[in-house]
């Protein structure tokens, strides 16, 4: 009798500890992005969340492409 | 709000391979990945061109379409990246792509295929920005340092050029008036032809 007791009471704790394991299920949705969220480029400490400044520095860095400003060559270039 | 995009001017590029030097030293891409390569088009034909090739973060990026795992998405300013975490590294990405863009490495045992790689546009990924995880998975976030992709800000000739459309597009627009020839672009009208798809997620701050 105690045996089964005992035997009952280690299968009711073993059933109640199977559960602590278990991960939470990632939901799929069919379309959607699945991943890690991403930061905006901004939100650094270079930027310190100013995105006009961000926008700023980008656009002056895409000026330099134009070696026709860079050759003085004139404005309307 | 800026739209990010490549631009490889075919009348200048003279194959120094520059950009996939730039490339491979900035993001320490692993061997036998290149995220950039420069294409010869009719070689030996007279009048052959080179263009420079790797990802032109589409406007409706067909690899994203196909992923079966939805690890893509697309920023706000036109980039699209992956979640490297999630990439089973089926390969579809690849057959999708029009421009050959996914990588993916082949050092494990019987050529196992490994997680998808590509080019960022120097953006990093979804892991914190600057970290160590960031850097190794997807190479350097120059776009969050306020730098343009090194492939460009390196080429000799100018003829790669990265940066928001309007810029870039005005950029060439006055070299192909100076010299009168060039007007194609190699891949534009197949990158950026489409309509612009809605960037595909909620980044954090927003």
């Amino acid at each position: 009798m105690k045996t089964t007791i005992l035997a009952m009471l280690i299968g009711v704790l073993a059933m109640g500890l199977s559960a602590c394991g278990e991960r939470p299920a990632v939901i799929y949705k069919q379309g959607k992005y699945q991943g890690k969220p991403d930061t905006q480029p901004w939100n650094n400490a270079y930027f310190k969340g100013d995105r006009t400044a961000w926008e700023n520095a980008l656009k002056a860095r895409a000026e330099l492409e134009n070696e026709y400003r860079r050759m003085n060559t004139g404005d309307q270039l | 709000m800026a739209r990010m995009k490549f631009l490889c001017d075919a009348e200048r590029c003279i194959v120094c391979n520059g950009c996939v030097t730039a490339c491979k030293n900035e993001n320490e891409v692993p061997w036998g990945v290149n995220r950039r390569r420069v294409v010869t088009v009719n070689q030996g034909v007279p009048g052959e061109k080179a263009i420079s090739v790797a990802c032109m973060h589409c406007s409706d990026p067909p690899c994203m379409a196909v992923c079966p795992v939805d690890c893509f998405y697309k920023t706000d300013e036109g980039i699209v990246l992956h979640d490297k975490d999630l990439c089973i590294g089926c390969g579809y990405c690849f057959y999708a792509c029009p421009f050959g863009a996914p990588q993916f490495p082949q050092d494990g045992a019987f050529g196992l295929r490994g997680k998808m790689d590509k080019c960022t546009y120097c953006a990093g990924g979804p892991e914190p920005d600057f970290s160590e995880a960031e850097f190794k998975k997807y190479g350097r976030n120059r776009i969050a340092e306020g730098k343009l992709p090194l492939c460009a800000e390196m080429c000799s000739t100018k003829a790669l050029l990265a940066g928001d459309a309007d810029v870039i597009s005005d950029i060439y627009r006055a070299r192909v008036t100076t010299r009168g020839t060039g007007a194609e672009v190699w891949g534009w009208g197949t990158a950026y032809g489409r309509p612009e798809k809605a960037p595909t997620q909620a980044p954090e701050g927003k």
